[in-house]
């Protein structure tokens, strides 16, 4: 199960290519950075909500594949969905990431997250998958402090 | 290859200038013959840790198993076999390092402790508002914060030496920024996220000159070469025991006699006194007055065998060879297109840093890792280094004696899977 090419699925090599939403979104009402201190991963995440809902999702930042797949998908899952949607699947990304939810089972509609499903058989990397997700997190709570992962 | 055991080589060629049978050293390690996901391990991190020789681990063994005592204190066999056995290694490492007195060897926790001791007691006692520290552009966190947290406090000034783009320190910048504001030069001896060695002697003398003490950070340096703590002139040297092939938890700092005597404690309890009553204490004698508590004990004659052992293998020969491996690797690492090496002055010990045009260093890790290859990826505890040279992060390979050219070959073939992946 530990094979390279389930973390490194070619989804996750064509987002960190060319990520998606990789701008800062000028007319947003939602920011916040978030940190890797171990590795020095850093995003910042832009959400413009209107009406309780996502319109628009961007970021910014450098990091390592994983990170910069795991934003890049977030932002284009995350466009139109309402806030207690996200912060549904947050906590289904979450599970997933440590191995508790299986995107394999019909139950559970992951789409193109799913393809995030490898890393967590590499426990070192949980955390590049999910900072994206906690500083996005931070930015919904209008809270804009800076995330750090530790 | 032999079954069950890691990377061995022809003697003939691992042996090279510098004369190590790198293949029979290597027996005295058990942890490099292991697999790692179904490939012999290649421990290239060594920057971050060594690993243990079986002497060092059959030590605490049997000092847990027949010695255990606490010491200074009891009256008994055992305590006082523990004792004996404690200073006997503040000995070995009087010798190791060349000190003049073995009442300069203060054990404490690593390299980070030695300097945290030096910035509190010495800091706190000489310097004053206006007073200025200098460090290098290099430097570990390690080497950077204690005397951030010593200059909040005392509204003293940090000064940084600035090095050019091979990872070289200026030294006319170094000597502009001497002045009679200095208080205290604190500098790494070998830099761990560059490799550089840094001319420190040199950089002792001009310091000197003025009057102005000298720390040294050794921890990259004291596994990797002789040190001589009278010929560097040096006034603190601090250096850690888990890089050194000894156990975690342990380490030196060297002070001399007059600076360690004019020095208050550290931290206060037990050993540290000679006289205590609520009205006034009297403080231990020098190295005692900055080892409050019981010490780890273990931990320090764990280290007495390390440095056994590295004396036994010579740490000429050591220096040559990891020398020779530098260079291979090096040149080696220099075939991959997209690569650079970061860190590229004239004189460097053990540590190589690169990047790969299109991969993360931390992807670069984990592929790595999938081939059996340990290094390291990150910023290395430096991040104004890894601001300096544009890059949020490296990946290191650091090596020690044990390592083999073929181990390197290993390393550049796992380097080459990274491309593959990121096309």
């Amino acid at each position: 199960m530990t094979d390279l090419s389930e973390l490194y699925q070619e989804v996750i090599l064509d987002h960190n290519r060319s990520p998606r939403n990789f701008r800062r979104l000028k007319d947003a009402n939602r920011t916040a950075d978030g940190y890797n201190p171990l590795c020095g991963d850093k995003v910042t995440i832009y959400v413009k909500v209107e009406d309780d809902v996502i319109k628009e999702i961007s970021f910014e930042g450098s990091g390592c594949a994983i990170s910069k797949a795991s934003a890049s998908i977030m932002t284009d899952s995350l466009k139109g969905k309402s806030m207690a949607e996200a912060e549904a699947l947050f906590d289904k990304v979450h599970k997933m990431l440590k191995g508790e939810l299986n995107p394999g089972d019909d139950s559970h509609d992951f789409g193109k997250l799913a393809v995030l499903s490898g890393v967590c058989h590499f426990p070192a990397r949980v955390k590049c998958a999910s900072l994206s997700w906690h500083t996005l997190r931070t930015a919904l709570k209008g809270e804009g402090e800076i995330t750090s992962t530790e | 290859m032999k079954p069950g055991h890691g990377v061995t080589a022809p003697r003939e060629w691992q042996r090279g200038r510098s004369g190590l049978d790198v293949a029979r050293i290597r027996e005295d390690f058990p942890i490099l013959k292991q697999q790692v996901h179904g490939k012999p391990l290649v421990y290239l991190d060594n920057a971050a840790t060594g690993q243990k020789p079986q002497v060092v681990i059959d030590t605490l063994n049997r000092y847990y198993s027949t010695e255990n005592a606490n010491i200074h204190r009891g009256i008994h066999f055992l305590s006082e076999l523990a004792t004996v056995e404690y200073e006997e290694t503040r000995n070995k490492v009087k010798r190791f390092l060349n000190a003049n007195d073995s009442q300069e060897i203060v054990f404490v926790r690593g390299t980070t402790e030695g300097i945290n001791l030096v910035a509190h007691s010495y800091g706190r006692r000489f310097f004053k508002e206006g007073d200025e520290v200098v460090i290098s552009a290099m430097e570990h966190h390690s080497n950077i914060v204690p005397w951030q947290m010593l200059c909040e406090q005392v509204g003293a000034k940090l000064r940084v030496i600035p090095m050019n783009h091979d990872g070289e320190l200026l030294l006319d910048e170094y000597e502009r920024l001497l002045s009679e504001k200095t208080k205290l030069v604190s500098v790494a001896h070998v830099s761990n996220a560059l490799g550089t060695v840094n001319p420190i002697r040199h950089m002792i003398e001009l310091a000197h000159r003025r009057n102005i003490p000298v720390l040294v950070d050794g921890a990259q340096a004291a596994p990797h070469m002789k040190v001589d703590v009278q010929e560097l002139d040096c006034d603190f040297y601090a250096f850690s025991g888990h890089k050194l092939f000894g156990p975690t938890g342990i380490g030196i700092l060297y002070g001399r006699a007059r600076y360690l005597k004019a020095m208050p404690p550290y931290q206060g309890g037990g050993d540290m006194i000679s006289l205590v009553t609520f009205e006034k204490t009297h403080y231990n004698v020098i190295p005692f007055k900055f080892e409050a508590g019981t010490p780890h004990i273990a931990g320090v004659i764990g280290l007495g065998a390390a440095i056994d052992y590295l004396s036994g293998i010579g740490l000429d020969a050591v220096a040559a060879y990891e020398g020779e491996l530098l260079q291979y690797a090096t040149a080696q690492l220099l075939t991959i297109q997209g690569l650079r090496i970061i860190g590229r002055a004239k004189e460097k010990a053990s540590v190589l840093s690169f990047v790969l045009d299109g991969a993360h260093p931390h992807d670069i890790g984990t592929i790595l890792d999938q081939e059996g290859v340990a290094i390291r990826a990150g910023h290395h505890c430096a991040m104004p280094v890894m601001q300096r040279f544009g890059v949020p992060a490296t990946a290191r390979a650091s090596f020690a004696f044990y390592n083999t050219r073929e181990e390197v070959d290993l390393l550049v073939r796992a380097v080459q899977k990274v491309r593959k992946v990121f096309g």
